[in-house]
């Protein structure tokens, strides 16, 4: 069996042993049924509750949209931590850039007038921007001062947080007529074509553009990784910061370049949840996603192909875990705690092995991260 | 002459210029609002600070210490003088937002002390596992899945039995990191990170599954009363913040002391770093490097679990959905803002706390700039503390490495 059927394999069976300890969970917090000795009804909601996970996610054309929307942005954010593992660098800052993204973009959406053709761009590349010079900022501590990218990453997130709040209530952002922290919509022609918009005006279908922005993406990083000198002097940064300079590589200025690209991804993701999604923003535009791109990097082992493979599987399983919180009593929390066991799981080879009794070598999986140091 | 080094003196540089910075906020800023704020230190007695005065005054000052550091540097005093100038700044920060206005001085940090402790508690638990060689991430993961249970202990039980399942889910929870990390030898970091999505979902999926429905047995306490410590809490002003606190205040000092102790004075402490320093050496001296891991982030867990019961027992009465906001995070900074010390993280933790304090104390106060800017505050300095004056700090050299006893 070659490498990547045995890592399909081995991704397959944690989602199943993770599906499993999941299950067990549902049906032993259903104290209602239980405390009645109903154990049948405890059971039928469990299957209830899957059946919708499943439903909502793959079971028509509309979840799949919902798949895809949930997936675009950890796809985005999640190249951004899994570009900066590459390099060494722990980048928690997803949210900032996000941040950061979602500004630049929602600021030329609404200031310009200008045919799509060329607005779309423009608002993207100002996200991108936006993105990549926040992302910066702890590139060049870290490589002036040598303060540690964990803490700067983790301070500027609620640095970005906080003035996005003031942000919005300037009048520059601010709506119309509105008193909370939310901002102008963006004109019409920056906005993200819907990715369905050949089947009519269905506006259940949320997928946009901004998925081919992602894929996009992806190719970019895996273009930049195996093609490139830089690409190939920031993997040689990260595998040994020491041994690249020693060969001449200009370590400090890739330790910038490298969280500038990562902020990069990140700032599309929110420039792309502005322009595609929700048409304005607002405090909350970067949720949780930054965080959960830290699990989406994990889970696809920081490479182009895995990270679009653990977003589209963790977009699936919020599309889901929505439905299945709607059919049933099961919060969508949940989802939560089957990602973080899949992505257990997924790191221990040798857990899986044990569980479903697998001969010969356990699939390796590399380290991310080496220690504090570096 | 001062015989200096360039590292010496590129310090007194950066000083010098942080005085500068501090200088014009102080002019710019504090000067700007006219009126006297109260400070209350007790419950009848107050003194108060004019505004402008105290910030002409401050700012003329600091701009003497700035010439004085960029000269030549103050040398053995510039430490003291820092930290002098830093807490005069901050008193100069607190009449100009209170300015006109009173508040209570004390109280504000009486509640800094108290909110220190999770943040105190779970950075030991980091040092203690990092010390030994695993990086531990998973600290928020800890506090939170820890609050939870001893929430639902607490409430159907007693306050003592909450803290011990808080206790136990640390140790918990360690245990995961630990088989995972050393055992199985998975990267730190993702089971650090798996654990903390673990806690987060399964702590917000009972509090809607179970707890919200059974709000009135299984999630609703008191939480404990502060204790006076006879004779130290009558020391003016100091005994209130210090002496009149609850007994988690008392244990996260007591822990800081003891790790401290511990770290740098026993046997324990000794091999403790030499294993997350240089394990092969500790090893070939027949040190059990894996056994010592294994215990010393047992250790780490129920330390990390007592600052995790600190909020439904120590203060809130309850738990709510992820209660611990990102402390444990705060707390990963303080770790490394103190340089794996225990003493240096309870210095980080007491001013994310302090931070915490004055924005729920001076909050309210109109003073013309944007709330947010003064909450983001503490963030910027963090920034400005870590990039400045501490750079590169130099971790335990084997944290992260797995080790093979072959």
């Amino acid at each position: 069996m070659n490498d990547t059927l045995k890592s399909l394999r081995f991704t397959l069976l944690a989602v199943v042993a993770a599906l499993f300890v999941s299950a067990f969970i549902i049906v032993i917090t259903d104290l209602e049924a239980l405390g009645d000795g109903n154990f049948g009804q405890a059971f039928r909601t469990l299957g209830t509750a899957y059946w919708g996970l499943f439903k909502g996610s793959f079971g028509s054309l509309r979840a799949i949209s919902n798949t895809i929307t949930g997936a675009t942005p950890l796809l985005l954010a999640g190249l951004a931590v899994s570009s900066a593992f590459k390099a060494g660098l722990f980048n928690i800052g997803a949210t900032g850039q996000m941040l950061a993204g979602a500004m630049g973009g929602l600021w030329v959406g609404f200031t310009f007038q200008l045919p799509a053709i060329v607005h779309v761009p423009l608002a993207l590349i100002a996200s991108a921007a936006a993105g990549a010079t926040f992302g910066a900022i702890p590139g060049v501590l870290k490589a002036r001062t040598g303060a540690h990218e964990v803490i700067t990453t983790i301070m500027l997130n609620s640095i970005a947080s906080f003035t996005v709040l003031w942000l919005l209530k300037t009048e520059l952002f601010k709506r119309e007529g509105r008193d909370d922290a939310i901002s102008k919509f963006v004109e019409e022609s920056a906005k993200l074509p819907k990715l369905f918009g050949f089947m009519g005006k269905r506006i259940d279908l949320l997928a946009h553009y901004g998925f081919l922005v992602a894929l996009l993406a992806t190719f970019v990083f895996w273009w930049l990784l195996r093609k490139t000198t830089l690409g190939f002097e920031m993997q040689a940064t990260g595998f040994n910061q020491e041994a690249a300079r020693y060969a001449g590589m200009r370590t400090k200025s890739l330790v910038v370049i490298s969280m500038a690209i990562a902020g990069a991804f990140a700032g599309l993701a929110g420039g792309s949840e502005v322009l595609g999604l929700y048409g304005y923003a607002s405090a909350t535009v970067a949720g949780d996603i930054g965080f959960d791109a830290i699990a989406v990097a994990l889970l696809g082992r920081s490479t182009p192909i895995g990270t679009l493979v653990a977003a589209l599987l963790f977009g699936a399983l919020q599309a889901g875990g929505r439905q299945m919180q709607v059919d049933t009593d099961v919060p969508i929390d949940l989802i939560i705690v089957l990602r973080a066991l899949i992505v257990m799981f997924i790191a221990a080879p040798l857990l899986v092995k044990a569980i479903f009794r697998i001969k010969g070598e356990a699939h390796a999986f590399g380290q991310t991260f080496r220690g504090w140091g570096g | 002459m001062m015989v200096v080094s360039a590292e010496q003196r590129k310090r007194a540089r950066s000083v010098g210029f942080a005085y500068l910075v501090l200088a014009v906020i102080c002019f710019g800023i504090f000067t700007r609002r006219a009126g006297s704020a109260g400070f209350k230190i007790s419950e009848t007695g107050q003194f108060s600070l004019p505004a402008q005065g105290f910030a002409w005054a401050l700012g003329i000052v600091l701009v003497a210490l700035a010439a004085a550091q960029l000269y030549r540097g103050l040398g053995k005093l510039s430490n003291i003088v820092l930290a002098l100038a830093t807490a005069a700044f901050f008193m100069s920060f607190l009449s100009w937002a209170a300015a006109g206005d009173s508040f209570s001085f004390v109280g504000m940090l009486q509640d800094t002390v108290s909110r220190s402790v999770p943040i105190t508690l779970g950075a030991i638990g980091g040092i203690l596992s990092e010390r030994s060689g695993v990086i531990n991430i998973s600290i928020e993961g800890m506090l939170l899945a820890a609050a939870c249970t001893s929430a639902i202990a607490a409430s159907l039980t007693n306050l003592w039995l909450g803290t011990l399942a808080g206790i136990l889910t640390g140790v918990a929870l360690a245990a995961v990191l630990a088989v995972l990390s050393i055992r199985y030898k998975v990267d730190q970091v993702i089971v650090g990170f798996a654990i903390n999505f673990f806690a987060l979902g399964i702590t917000s999926f009972i509090s809607f599954r179970v707890l919200v429905p059974n709000r009135d047995t299984m999630n609703n306490l008191l939480p404990v009363m502060p204790i006076e410590i006879p004779v130290l809490s009558d020391i003016p002003f100091f005994g209130q913040i210090f002496f009149v606190q609850t007994i988690f205040v008392y244990f996260s000092f007591a822990a800081v002391a003891l790790a401290t102790w511990g770290l740098y004075r026993t046997k324990w402490g000794l091999r403790t770093r030499a294993i997350g320093e240089y394990p092969k050496a500790a090893g070939t001296l027949g040190v059990d490097v894996n056994k010592l891991r294994y215990r010393n982030l047992l250790l780490a867990g129920a330390v990390a679990g007592v600052g995790g019961a600190w909020w439904p027992i120590g203060i809130v009465g309850r738990f709510d959905q992820n209660i611990t906001a990102g402390r444990g995070f705060i707390a990963l900074a303080a770790v490394i803002f103190g340089r794996w010390h225990p003493v240096g993280a309870l210095c980080g933790a007491l001013v994310f706390a302090l931070a915490e304090a004055v924005r729920l104390k001076i909050g309210n106060f109109d003073t013309g700039i944007p709330s947010e800017f003064l909450i983001m505050a503490p963030y910027v300095v963090t920034i400005i503390v870590v990039a400045g004056f501490i750079g590169a700090s130099r971790a335990p050299k084997a944290a992260g490495q797995p080790y093979d006893d072959q």
